[in-house]
């Protein structure tokens, strides 16, 4: 009964989360609705006993990739809500609106499908709540992730480096007579305050 | 499950739809979100942990995929301000 009262308070929480992301105009207003849903998401990873991938997505999506967001949003000041009426593409809208509603009910019916194939199979979960250890789940991740995945832990700090360098590459302002002045391109100025 | 692919859906929809680059990148997160929705319910429905470290993988790749991006949003929008996706088609040659 309860995890029913958590599963729809979380569910409703994400689809109007992501329903605000689509279709709020203004791009504050759809990133704080993004908060939303990524907050619903975390509760279901809570009530289905994944509790380090709670707190790690309340802590990097929530935290880090939102303000990452908003930081941006206010670094470019485009704050003014765009006009959702108008259409640059006239057969988008319908379009997307097929494809999206073809997509939820292939995947919807291949899921109702393949219920009665949803048996365990795996060595199974260590559930915090059954062995009475609070930390299973932790422990149980952490082996499988630097036992059994341990190359793949390390690769994705080599793509975390690679991202950071690669971004201050590209987001760097070239100084003055730096390579784009020299092209003669036109570089905006920071208007000083 | 369904919540999951509803929000796929969602997602989905709205990378199609809007054109400020900036939230088609938010719909893309919402994407990501659905599938390690997914995960986690698989991993508890069938007892193996191989899906929550799926998702570990999924949401540090996201991290890195979202701060490449954002650095190439605000790339462009520095170039020529109140761009939207329709003006990235000049890029082709």
């Amino acid at each position: 009964m309860m995890e029913t009262i958590v599963f729809v308070i979380s569910a409703a929480m994400v689809l109007g989360g992501g329903l605000g992301v689509v279709l709020r105009s203004h791009p504050v207003h759809a990133a704080l609705s993004m908060v939303l849903a990524l907050f619903g998401v975390a509760v279901m990873f809570v009530s289905q006993e994944a509790h380090f991938l709670a707190a790690v997505q309340v802590i990097v999506y929530a935290g880090a990739i939102v303000v990452l967001f908003l930081f941006v949003i206010m670094l470019l000041g485009v704050d003014a809500a765009d006009n959702l009426r108008i259409e640059p593409i006239k057969v988008q809208r319908p379009l997307a609106a097929i494809a999206g509603i073809g997509i939820v009910g292939l995947v919807s019916a291949a899921i109702i499908a393949a219920r009665d194939d949803l048996r365990v199979r795996g060595a199974g979960l260590q559930i915090p709540s059954e062995t009475g250890d609070g930390d299973a789940n932790i422990k149980q991740l952490s082996e499988n992730l630097f036992r059994d995945h341990i190359v793949a832990f390390e690769v994705t700090s080599v793509l975390l480096v690679v991202a950071v360098v690669g971004t201050v590459l590209l987001a760097r302002r070239p100084g003055k007579g730096g390579a784009a002045r020299q092209r003669g391109e036109q570089i905006e100025e920071p208007v000083a305050p | 499950m369904l919540v999951a692919a509803v929000l796929f859906g969602i997602g989905a929809v709205g990378v199609m739809v809007r054109r400020n680059p900036l939230i088609m990148f938010m719909c893309v997160e919402l994407m990501l979100n659905a599938v390690n929705l997914t995960f986690v319910a698989l991993s508890k429905r069938l007892g193996d942990i191989n899906g929550q470290t799926t998702v570990f993988f999924v949401l540090v790749v996201a991290a890195a995929e979202v701060v490449v991006g954002l650095g190439i949003i605000v790339a462009i929008l520095r170039r020529r301000p109140g761009a939207t996706a329709d003006d990235i088609s000049v890029l082709k040659g």
